[in-house]
């Protein structure tokens, strides 16, 4: 008999976030009404970040396989085979709202989020990075979020040991009421040693293990589903509490039970804690479960059944494994002063029943609450899409080419990030090689001793282009994220997608939404690198605004042997200058197009894949002549962009740079257009026919396009014309000193 | 030789001290245990490694400092064992008494991670004794809770005994006389903020002056 106490109404279903029809099927499945507590379970369960009942169908569109894929979407992370029997697991995930809630917690729990889903997996992190979106700089909340959101990242990654690597930070209006938090995490693991989350064998145990259970984050998953009203503050209990110091122990305890053989399968306690992680273990391996809630380790008294079920209290996991094996585990767990308790069993019969206080609280089949059925969300293409795509060209035109220069470069998107990236330790674990934040970092794996393997880390996303036209803007996505690879040596192997998007009620929000998924699957496909794990954060908006679309990616290259890094600066001041790619490219959804005219305008050109997957494979082939050259992807802010962040990054101050644009060509679209692919090489001028007989192998054009000076000047010439001769020293300072002002 | 490196709870640096004791310096190196305390005279060196043990909850290197293991550790230093302190090994050493001084946190509220050029202030230490006093040597450096505390007299009596190895060129935490690294009276107890073990094989070379120096002496002993 199940305990009745307070039986529910669609009145009380809609104020926990459920629909009607969902009360209605829930009722109908259970051949009862749900009580509190299972009406809890289905309100956390049936919300759009847990269930991805919007999201699923046009999910399946991503190709996930290759012959690399240990492990797909589906588990905690992704697997990708790295050779000689290792593998790396990976994740990227959002922590959007509760970030903008209350942004220090909010940020940290995400990094914490994410590094459990990895040593969930039996890895050992080795490298996060983050994408992070925020609203407008002039926005007076903008820069104390800025502040909390760095420094609950840096102060949760620093302190657990994780070196956070590399990043992209971007600032837009579109943000002012809802930034983004994005976590990606990287471990380590033999293949052996993978671990999935799955209660599978009658009879096992199950365990709860790590911190105990508090108040904290009671229905986060439940906010997380739902869009922002400028009263936010009655939200702030729904927001985690992070603590770095217990996650550095739950690490260490669980690589090492696993390494014992103590544990069978395990899952992190996340989103809608301990009922996500049950009746998702059960639902894998199509098992029942019985639970005895009085077990919990709680820190409060007097909880309910329902507090301690939908509780998103962090570092907590709940690991299987056989009765017989409990006391060692217990002891590992002793060991590093946590937690480890049996609060149940694994039962056949595909239903989970819970007990509490001597009475059932919970009795509810593992399908019905791990399966909600999907929403149809319709999809209708945007009508004003035509008048976006609309820019004066000829306004551009006729303005002076410093004037364009000036302002294209007048934004807090063009800054030395080196104020917030040091706030990260970026070197601990000692595998961190040469620039971290460059296009992309690179770290060694000291573990793998039979042959030499990096891994390279890249994150990127232009939510710009995605705006204009979606299916381009995930094309992007991809194709970016795998250029900075690649002008690191390094080979795409892998992708993991962190899609953000506003309310997927609105139907031109999901035709944005199913329009960029399909723009990934292509990219992924014409590039041969699968999609093994991901997160979808929805309704992003505030009071019906919806955010650009962001489909941030995250992705990880493998380098093999031992050749050189590229530089990603102008390593001398005798260096030639060529554009790898067209020499022209689209102004539609530049950052000049947006400085200049105060709105994101024009059409993207399409990227050219079969062109991006030729230089990415030449990128690889030049890597592996441990010739001197630099590289650097042209994107954001076009040539003179890539160009002044090369000068800047060079060890000799007096370092310049002469573009010469040939003549009857275009110069906007040279210095400013940022369609794809596009890369800025610089090498020794005795390089250059080495360079050319590759290009030309490689069927990827080469162009000469200038050279570095040593005269400390951006210069731009045509013919003998000379439309721009400024001080680099001079731009670099504002460049530095843009971040400045968010940390004094 | 045999070496031992301590873990705590927040131990994060310990695998990278291992690695660089172990495979670029090429001595046995044992993982030690905070809560056992194990007879420590078969070790030549004793590492305190980074991170932030017990979460730096209360005050960093505090609560380590009161380990089981600790009171074996002055022994050892006592009996003139040598013990070198990194980072968060700095704080808890300064915290268990066995170095002079104490760490606060960065002038700046902050967490800073970057190398940074230090100034070696005597060769007379077996910590430095590779390098040239008045050498720039830069290291990493990866803190929040950088910025050391001493008196002025102690600081110019430190400094006439030069027990004063390190400085920084260019302070970034807001340390007193712009202090990186100091060792105690008799001079088998040192504490640096820097990282050597960062910088041993991969980013530089420049931590094997540390190394090198010590190895010597160890050699000897």
């Amino acid at each position: 008999m199940i305990a009745d106490t307070q039986i529910t109404d669609v009145a009380l279903a809609k104020q926990l976030g459920l629909t009607a029809q969902e009360y209605d099927f829930i009722c109908r499945k259970l051949e009862r009404k749900p009580n509190y507590a299972e009406l809890g379970i289905c309100s956390a369960m049936y919300s759009e970040h847990c269930s991805y009942k919007s999201s699923k169908p046009h999910l399946r569109k991503l190709p996930t396989q290759g012959p690399r894929v240990l492990q797909g979407p589906g588990e905690n992370a992704g697997a990708i085979d790295i050779g000689e029997g290792w593998a790396v697991i990976f994740k990227m995930e959002s922590h959007n709202h509760p970030s903008f809630i209350e942004p220090y917690q909010g940020a940290a729990t995400g990094v914490g989020g994410i590094l459990r889903d990895v040593f969930t997996m039996g890895a050992r992190p080795i490298a996060s990075m983050n994408g992070l979106c925020f609203g407008s700089e002039t926005n007076p909340v903008t820069h104390g979020l800025v502040r909390g959101v760095v420094k609950g990242i840096g102060d949760y990654g620093n302190c657990v040991g994780v070196p956070t690597v590399a990043g992209q930070t971007f600032f837009h209006p579109c943000y002012n009421g809802n930034n983004l938090v994005n976590a990606f995490t990287a471990g380590l693991v033999r293949h052996e040693n993978i671990f999935r989350a799955s209660a599978s064998g009658v009879g096992n145990i199950l365990v709860y293990a790590g911190a105990k259970t508090g108040r904290d984050g009671v229905h986060g998953a439940t906010m997380a589903s739902k869009e922002f009203s400028s009263e936010k503050e009655p939200e702030r209990p729904t927001v985690q509490v992070g603590d770095p110091f217990t996650e550095k122990l739950l690490l260490e305890a669980t690589l090492e039970a696993m390494q014992k053989g103590l544990i069978q399968s395990i899952q992190d306690m996340g989103a809608a804690g301990l009922t996500s992680s049950s009746f998702e273990m059960a639902d894998r391996a199509k098992t029942g479960l019985h639970l005895n809630l009085d077990k919990i380790p709680s820190r409060e008294h007097g909880m309910s059944a329902y507090e301690l079920l939908l509780s998103e209290s962090q570092e907590r996991m709940l690991i299987v494994t056989q009765e017989d094996k409990f006391d060692g585990l217990k002891a590992v767990f002793d060991k590093w002063d946590l937690d480890a308790e049996i609060i149940g069993v694994i039962t056949e019969g595909k239903k989970v029943t819970m007990t509490y206080k001597g009475e059932t609280v919970v009795d509810m089949p593992v399908d019905l609450v791990a399966n909600p059925p999907m929403a149809e969300r319709p999809l209708s293409a945007p009508s004003d899409l035509k008048q976006l795509w609309f820019m004066d060209r000829n306004q551009l035109m006729v303005a002076p080419l410093q004037q364009k220069i000036d302002r294209l470069l007048d934004t807090i998107n063009f800054a030395d990030p080196t104020p917030l990236t040091q706030q990260y330790d970026s070197m601990v674990g000692n595998r961190t090689e040469g620039g971290t934040f460059d296009d992309a970092a690179v770290l060694r794996l000291r573990e793998i001793k039979s042959k030499p393997l990096r891994l390279a880390f890249s994150t990127d996303c232009n939510p710009r282009i995605c705006q204009l036209d979606p299916r381009e803007g995930g094309r992007r996505a991809i194709v970016e994220s795998a250029l900075n690879l690649a002008v690191r040596g390094a080979t795409p192997i892998g992708v993991t997608d962190c899609l953000n998007f506003g309310n997927p009620e609105n139907p031109e929000v999901m035709w944005r939404f199913s329009e960029s998924v399909e723009g990934i699957a292509e990219a992924c496909e014409a590039l041969k690198v699968p999609v093994v794990s991901g997160n979808v954060s929805l309704y992003n908006d505030t009071d019906s605004r919806p955010i650009y679309p962001t489909p941030m990616i995250g992705m990880v290259g493998l380098i093999e042997g031992e050749q050189k890094l590229p530089y990603s600066n102008f390593f001398g001041t005798e260096l030639e200058l060529a554009i790898i790619g067209n020499l022209e490219a689209s102004l539609g959804g530049s950052q000049l197009a947006y400085q200049w005219f105060k709105r994101d305008c024009g059409q993207p050109a399409a990227t050219d894949l079969p062109a991006s997957q030729r230089m990415i494979k030449f990128l690889g082939q030049l890597a592996k002549k441990n010739m001197a050259y630099a590289a650097h992807d042209i994107s954001e802010g076009g040539l003179v962009v890539a160009a002044l962040e090369m000068a800047f990054r060079s060890p000799y101050p007096e370092t310049g740079v002469e573009i010469q644009i040939p003549s009857r060509i275009e110069i906007d679209e040279v210095l400013f257009g940022e369609t794809c692919p596009r890369v800025l090489l610089a090498y020794a001028p005795e390089n250059r026919v080495e360079i050319e007989t590759l290009c030309s192998r490689s069927a990827v054009k080469f162009n000469k396009i200038g050279n570095t000076t040593d005269k400390a000047k951006f210069k731009v010439t045509q013919g003998l014309a000379v439309l721009s001769d400024m001080s680099v020293s001079t731009v670099k300072e504002t460049w530095q000193n843009k971040w400045k002002g968010f940390f004094n | 030789m045999k070496v031992g490196v301590i873990t705590y709870p927040g131990s994060n640096c310990d695998d990278d001290a291992v690695y660089t004791l172990q495979e670029t310096c090429g001595w046995q190196t044992d993982r030690l245990w905070h809560k056992d305390t194990p007879s420590l005279s078969e070790y030549k060196l004793l590492v305190l490694p980074g991170g932030f043990s017990y979460g730096d909850y209360l005050r960093c290197g505090a609560m380590a400092a009161l380990s089981p293991i600790m009171e074996n550790v002055k022994a050892f230093a006592d009996a003139g064992g040598y013990v070198l302190g990194i980072c968060n090994g700095f704080q808890v050493l300064c915290e268990a008494g066995l170095l002079p001084g104490a760490l606060a946190k960065n002038d700046s509220l902050r967490f800073v991670c970057k190398d940074v050029d230090l100034k070696v202030e005597t060769n007379d230490s077996p910590w430095t004794n590779f390098l040239k006093a008045g050498d720039t040597l830069s290291l990493p450096i990866a803190h929040g809770d950088g910025r050391y505390i001493i008196e002025e007299s102690d600081f110019a009596q430190m400094r006439g005994r030069h027990q004063i190895l390190l400085t920084y060129q260019n302070n970034p935490n807001g340390s007193a006389f712009d202090v990186a690294g100091v060792c105690n009276e008799k001079k088998n107890v040192f504490g640096l903020m820097p990282h050597p073990e960062r910088a041993s094989d991969l980013r530089s070379r420049n931590g094997m002056g540390v190394w090198r120096s010590i190895q010597s002496v160890l050699e000897k002993a």
